[in-house]
């Protein structure tokens, strides 16, 4: 018997975890992580830091100690068609003495030189965990430095023990609002989006624009892959915003429909189902039948250019398991679908971010007896995919030792990945890493396949 | 240029001042928490605990898994905002509970963040508590070793050698009446890579002679693929290694700029235990590795066995070999400050010019370490402690360097300036193999040697017109 099933689920999280098609209460979710569990989450600055960052031509400086900043120097995949300044890391790098006297000072500094120094167009000042505890006035140094620079400053309250990676997306929303509606909308047209939670992992925001322009819509902003502080902005003239990484952007979102209103709708730009759904659905918000028509043959057109190719690989990957665990809900759905498409089915599905409602519908869509679970570990993972037997593993870079120690294919869906996983070109790469991982020769020679390899051999040779 | 006075009186030529130096811009060092972390994986069976935010943990795991390509299991406390108010007690015990539920560890090993150290936690008094409360209640715990990791005070190396001063401080006892049987030596590498430490076993081997490393994640941090999870993998200097090091025949402490500190694991062995106490460089090059031979030749009374003494031929071959293509060239080399002083002096043997040597830490004894131990690059070189990438690039246009040897994080103003990167340190999480660079002893000094000789050979290939095809 593998030691695997000796693990034990530590009490305070057997009510995170389920089985699809089996009675139980809800997913319990939505809490901190348990102490001591190793949880696959970071925390609130990580939050923000991740919505943010993807804005290029603005300065991130982190007013902290110098940890938050090297973690976070330029490891996300997100790319940008212009400035590069985003992939810089700036820190106040606080000292000792700065702990003891306080950190207002050497941020504004900070602040004052490097605004000096980049011409950033705006610049978002990150409070670690030390500034929510020393009680620096970081409110009142963005003002004055705002003031005297005349460029927008703005603090990101994402000091990390003040709740989940989910209150920094909520801080990061904050900080934007206050850039939006501060820029002329007059050359907006009537069929105009944002599109709002991708983050141009490998250039996904230019496919997804692309998509839309071609169909006649106009994109304002995308929030925040690839942007720009000026399209931020201006970005209320939209009539649609399309958010896609609902975690991280409905609550920016929602003040933008109270306070602009511009409506919303909760799309997904990955898998080939959810990609034509998020074209149909918009071309239907502006009651065009051209821009149905045209998002129609937009679809058909490319999904026949990826077909053949798809139907070949899916014939090698029929009936693999695989296992998924990502940060939000709506990415696992897009990927429960794209695994359908080749052929997989989804054995173990969880996320680091998701609610109640989101647990609900994964019990819906997954197959009786598929795993679901909120705010995983390591232990727990590894018992799931080797209970579940599965040949895949969907997560980003912390899961992939896990996968990899095991024998188990691996594709990172996570920000750091350098491949474009977005709209039908993103599902073609998709299905050709996933093909290249789970039919590679490599797993014949792992501990936990080589022994029934070499069982199957004896029986072929007896 | 002289090394520049820790911590505020950094002059920084970027339009800070002594009081308010700018801000750090791509920073050549990481927080104190993740030395921690990786020092505690080198000792067998043992779980690391921050006691802070869960950030903390996730980030170091994140990283250390970049650059070892092998399972990090970091515990946290997970401090939330009431934690943070009216402290971390519930949340350390609790931490503590869970980790030996799920792990069933030998040790647990617990640093404290920067929010913990900022609100006071009483760390001996928690844990005190925590084992008392456990005894009384009939209930095995593991021990636990505490380490005082503020982020905002030293870097990430300075945050492992800490580690391991507390681990020896903590756990090696001293020796007693009818229990003095030495022990083998106490080799305590500083932060290497496992082939590295695999290879010191060997070195010492070689002499006939164990060696205790302290800590040894050879095998935990590159290990095989498993059938099964382990939650703690094989190897790592044991709990029992740990306690008998007050018995070593002798301590060798590696890094120069440590040497100079007053507090180290070694001081400790030297003076708690009366262990006579070696403070070499880490052995790259012949005359940092004949230094780490001479202690070997001393305790064990040979000559230099035979396998080294071919290893170290081979070598000194290869220099000969080389020599013209190296002589007088420029190169910059920046990490932890015990591995720039250790590159930078065996720079100075093969004939090439360190002529920036940058760290992000700041003990103020970084040029004294070089220039001792290579006083040949006196007045040629530019010794900068609290460096960062900017500060690195604002002089490189200047220096015009032929190569950058040190981390990944160089790879930027490597391909800005078309020059070759030797990868070594950390991290190194754009290449593959991290875990396998050999830098240390004659064999190691002999990879580093060729990598060096071939990213010039390699970068003078891909300049030529016509692409020589043999020397």
């Amino acid at each position: 018997m593998p030691a695997s099933t000796d693990i034990a689920i530590l009490p305070d999280r057997a009510a995170s975890i389920v089985e699809a098609g089996s009675a139980g209460g809800p997913v319990k979710c939505g809490k901190g992580s348990v102490a001591g569990s190793v949880s696959q989450r970071a925390c609130v600055f990580c939050g923000s830091r991740v919505v943010l960052y993807p804005i290029t031509d603005a300065l991130h400086i982190v007013h902290g100690p110098i940890g938050c900043a090297a973690y976070t120097w330029d490891i996300r995949g997100a790319q940008s068609s212009g400035p590069q300044l985003f992939r810089n890391a700036f820190s106040t790098d606080l000292q000792e003495l700065d702990v003891i006297y306080g950190g207002e000072q050497k941020l504004e500094h900070a602040l004052l030189d490097l605004i000096a120094q980049h011409g950033p167009k705006a610049a978002f000042v990150y409070s670690t965990c030390i500034v929510g505890l020393i009680g620096d006035d970081v409110k009142a140094i963005c003002k004055r430095v705002a003031a005297a620079t005349n460029i927008p400053v703005l603090s990101v309250a994402s000091e990390g023990f003040k709740g989940t990676k989910k209150d920094g997306y909520r801080a990061a929303c904050e900080a934007v609002q206050h850039l939006v509606g501060t820029g002329d909308t007059s050359d907006i047209g009537p069929h105009s989006i944002n599109l709002m939670g991708d983050f141009n992992i490998a250039g996904e925001s230019w496919v997804i624009r692309d998509y839309f322009e071609r169909i006649g819509i106009q994109v304002v902003a995308t929030i925040t892959g690839d942007g720009r502080v000026d399209a931020i902005r201006r970005c209320h003239g939209a009539k649609l915003n399309l958010v896609q990484c609902s975690g991280s952007m409905t609550h920016l979102a929602k003040s933008m429909e109270q306070d602009y209103g511009v409506p919303f709708k909760r799309v997904s730009f990955f898998g080939i189902e959810d990609m034509a759904a998020a074209l149909y659905e918009t071309a239907r918000f502006f009651d065009s039948p051209e821009l149905l028509d045209k998002a129609r043959a937009l679809v058909a057109e490319e999904v026949a250019k990826i077909m053949p190719q798809l139907s070949a690989w899916r014939a090698d990957l029929n009936g693999r398991k695989a296992a998924v665990y990502v940060g939000g809900a709506f990415k696992a759905f897009s990927l429960v679908r794209a695994l359908r498409t080749i052929g997989m089915t989804t054995a173990v599905v969880g996320t680091q971010t998701g609610d109640a409602e989101d647990y609900d519908q994964l019990r819906e869509m997954c197959d009786p007896g598929t795993i679901i679970v909120d705010d995983s570990n390591p232990l727990e993972l590894a018992k799931f995919c080797l209970a579940q037997d599965v040949d895949l593993f969907i997560g980003g870079v912390k899961e992939r030792p896990i996968a990899y120690k095991l024998g188990i294919g691996f594709c990172d869906h996570n920000h750091e990945r350098k491949e474009c996983l977005a709209g039908f070109v993103g599902m073609l790469n998709f299905a050709r890493e996933v093909h290249a991982t789970v039919t590679s020769p490599v797993w014949n020679y792992v501990p936990r396949r080589a022994g029934a390899a070499h069982l199957e051999l004896e029986e072929a040779r007896s | 240029m002289k090394a520049l006075p820790p911590d505020h009186a950094h002059p920084t030529p970027r339009g800070g001042t002594p009081e308010f130096p700018s801000a750090s811009t791509n920073p050549c060092k990481l927080c104190t928490p993740l030395g921690a972390c990786l020092a505690f994986k080198g000792i067998a069976g043992t779980v690391p605990l921050l006691h802070g935010s869960q950030g903390c943990a996730t980030y170091i795991r994140r990283y250390l898994i970049s650059h070892f390509r092998e399972p990090v299991d970091i515990a946290s406390s997970n401090f939330s905002e009431d934690s943070a108010v009216f402290g971390g007690r519930r949340n350390l015990h609790h931490a503590l509970d869970n980790v030996g539920r799920q792990y069933h560890p030998d040790l647990v090993g617990v640093a404290t963040t920067c929010l913990s150290e900022t609100m006071g936690e009483n760390m001996p008094m928690l844990l005190g508590e925590y084992h008392r409360e456990s005894a009384a209640d009939g209930l095995a715990r593991p021990p636990t070793v505490h380490v005082s990791t503020p982020s905002y005070k030293g870097t990430h190396a300075e945050g492992f050698n800490d580690t391991v001063r507390a681990l020896v401080e903590s756990l090696a006892l001293p020796p007693r009446a009818g229990l003095n049987a030495p022990t083998p030596p106490a080799l305590l590498p500083g932060m290497v890579s496992p082939a590295d430490l695999r290879h010191l076993r060997d070195f010492a081997a070689a002499w006939q002679s164990p060696v205790t490393l302290v800590p040894d994640y050879s095998e935990t941090l590159d290990g095989g693929t498993w059938s099964d999870y382990e939650r703690m993998p094989t190897g790592g200097t044991t709990v029992t290694d740990l306690r008998a090091l007050g018995r070593a025949a002798v301590a060798i402490e590696c890094g120069l700029v440590l040497a100079g500190a007053k507090a180290t694991a070694g001081t400790h062995l030297a003076r708690r235990c009366e262990v006579p106490l070696h403070r070499l460089g880490l052995p790259i090059g012949l005359r940092q590795t004949d230094a780490l031979s001479d202690v070997f030749a001393d305790l064990t009374g040979r000559p230099t066995p035979l396998r080294l003494a071919h290893e170290r031929a081979r070598l000194v071959d290869a220099y000969v070999d080389a020599h013209k293509y190296l002589s007088g060239r420029k190169a910059i080399v920046y990490g932890e400050e015990d591995l720039v002083a250790s590159l930078a002096i065996f720079l100075a043997e093969i004939g090439i010019v360190p002529v920036l040597c940058a760290a992000g830490g700041r003990s103020g004894r970084l040029e004294k370490a070089i220039l001792t131990n290579a006083p040949e690059l006196a007045n040629r070189i530019e010794v900068r402690e609290g460096s960062d990438f900017a500060d690195i690039e604002e002089r490189i246009t200047a220096l015009k360097p032929d190569l950058l040897i040190g981390s990944s994080k160089g790879y930027k103003l490597a391909r800005a300036l078309d020059v070759p990167l030797v990868r070594c340190g950390f991290p190194v999480h754009d290449r593959l193999g991290a875990q396998r660079i050999q830098l240390l002893g004659y064999a190691g000094t002999q990879q580093l040697f060729d990598r060096i000789v071939n990213a010039l050979l390699e970068a003078k290939q891909a300049h030529s017109e016509i692409g020589y095809s043999y020397l």
